[in-house]
């Protein structure tokens, strides 16, 4: 069965290597900062006691108050799987760093955010829409967008 | 003289009999071989997780069966397992079963799909596909015995199924489970040696290990590169755990062994199945309460092994009687994310080979 890490004990591994970078933590999951995303990446793909090889999947939510981005990452050669969330206040013009530098599987997924919830992903290589055309009148997995 | 060259861009699809729907791909060619792919999906984007916003937590199982609808007994049990986790609700043992010899059938006719389809993509124009596709029909005239519907299904619940299995089911099913291997047979005797498929597919279209996982592919086209993993073992849910059953894998990462790893897959299935109706016993089919579902505040991702991949789903419920936030994790959307470095540098007609191994569903694509 695959085990999830455990919050506090990934928290505290960051926090040995880049003082102050988790913000909070609960059970599973671990709060950083959006400008500290790359660094925290790396370091979760290349400790060797964490070991996230893969990038499973990118979720937003729009909170009205701010964006929270969902990371859920897994590593197959230890089974376990752990949760990094990221928020981006704001409305207007949200840029998060993008992760495709660290994970490839994160290209698709961040256009796609970009696409139908509006965050702009900075070093993206290709930040197009993607599901929708060009040109379409706003991001519509908004809260507040009006069909 | 020499003759002036200049390379070529054209689009494939999106109405292209190869292209598993309505998929596009901007191709860049030199002559016969390809520069540069850009795939363009949107073309049937229905706005799933929108759409979800706005329904109660049973009426969404419709809306999942529409994302792989080649499988979409698979898509309701991710969904399905999600709701289960966010609001803690018991499934009994019987639907448990229900749920898995449901899964494995369908795995078993997605299978086929990806199987005839990728032969008809070969060349060998409809004969094997309507081999494969006489067996589906078997599958999906089991279905209807099920739910009543063939294709989208819905036949899940949170917490259980929609309704028993009946009688007349089970010796359909008994029927299905002899005679299915005998089938497989059938079917790799006509294509696994063949020499044209061999040609055709052997080191053509080559996925390392390492690509594979920084690139978050999962499923067949993971384990073709020779991982092992498989979500059904990873994280054993429902029944998977009491049976038994091996992980296929392959060895090169080519578009032969995408192939090789869905035939073994099926014959696994099968077997999974057969365990399965030797296991099962009565009981209730469903968790009694209430029809519209008010989960805790919270969130949750639970998934599945799909026969595309993982298909995960990612819920945050606000406490009310829909989901606040619906989340797909594709596996046939993100299974693309390699296919540029996929395609480059191999001929116009391996590129709908390679494609056709990936096997995606537009449905899942653009959800």
């Amino acid at each position: 069965m695959s085990v999830s890490l455990v919050g506090a004990q990934v928290a505290e591994k960051i926090n040995s290597k880049m003082a102050g970078v988790a913000i909070d933590f609960n059970e599973t999951d671990v709060w950083v900062e959006p400008k500290n995303l790359p660094k925290v990446g790396k370091l979760l793909r290349d400790d060797p006691e964490i070991d996230l090889q893969m990038l499973n999947s990118i979720s937003a939510v729009d909170y009205v108050e701010y964006f929270e981005l969902v990371y859920h990452f897994r590593s197959l050669r230890r089974n376990s799987t752990f949760v990094l969330k990221a928020r981006s206040y704001g409305r207007d013009d949200l840029t998060v760093p993008s992760l495709v530098g660290v994970w490839r599987g994160a290209e698709l997924q961040e256009r796609e955010i970009w696409d139908l919830m509006g965050i702009k992903f900075t070093d993206h290589p290709n930040l197009k829409r993607i599901l929708l055309w060009e040109g379409f009148p706003g991001h519509p997995l908004r809260k507040d967008f009006i069909r | 003289m020499p003759i002036k060259t200049e390379p070529v861009t054209i689009n494939l699809g999106p109405q292209h009999p190869s292209t598993h729907g309505v998929f596009r791909l901007r191709v860049t060619f030199d002559g016969e071989m390809v520069l540069d792919a850009e795939p363009v999906v949107g073309y049937l984007h229905r706005g799933t997780e929108k759409l979800a916003e706005e329904r109660n937590y049973v009426q969404v199982v419709t809306l999942t069966d529409r994302l792989d609808y080649v499988s979409a007994m698979t898509n309701n049990l991710a969904y399905v397992r999600t709701v289960e986790r966010l609001g803690n609700i018991d499934v009994p043992e019987r639907a448990k079963y229900l749920r898995v010899i449901s899964a494995e059938l369908n795995r078993i006719a997605s299978h086929l799909v990806a199987t005839g389809f990728l032969l008809d993509e070969l060349g060998a124009f409809h004969t094997p596909l309507v081999y494969c596709f006489r067996e589906r029909e078997r599958i999906l005239e089991m279905f209807e015995m099920l739910c009543g519907a063939r294709i989208t299904v819905s036949y899940m619940r949170p917490g259980g199924v929609l309704q028993d299995a009946p009688e007349d089911f089970w010796p359909r099913l008994d029927d299905f489970v002899k005679t299915m291997p005998g089938y497989i047979d059938e079917l790799e005797s006509l294509i696994t040696e063949n020499e044209i498929v061999l040609v055709r597919t052997r080191d053509i279209g080559i996925i390392t290990a390492e690509q594979a996982i920084a690139g978050s592919l999962t499923g067949p086209v993971l384990r073709s590169t020779g991982v092992e993993w498989d979500l059904r073992k990873a994280e054993p849910h429902e029944v998977y755990d009491r049976v038994d059953f091996d992980i296929p894998i392959g060895s090169v990462g080519d578009t032969y062994d995408r192939y090789l790893v869905r035939v073994l897959e099926m014959r696994e299935s099968v077997r999974i199945i057969k365990q399965c109706v030797e296991q099962i016993s009565p009981g209730p089919i469903r968790t009694e309460g209430p029809f519209v579902i008010r989960p805790p505040v919270g969130d949750a991702y639970d998934c599945t092994e799909s026969p595309k991949g993982e298909l995960g789903f990612y819920i945050v419920s606000d406490g009310g009687i829909s989901p606040y936030r619906m989340h797909i994790r594709a596996p046939s959307f993100i299974n693309l994310t390699l296919l540029r470095e996929l395609l480059v540098g191999w001929k116009l007609a391996d590129l709908v080979v390679i494609f056709g191994s990936i096997d995606i569903v537009l449905g899942e694509v653009d959800r």
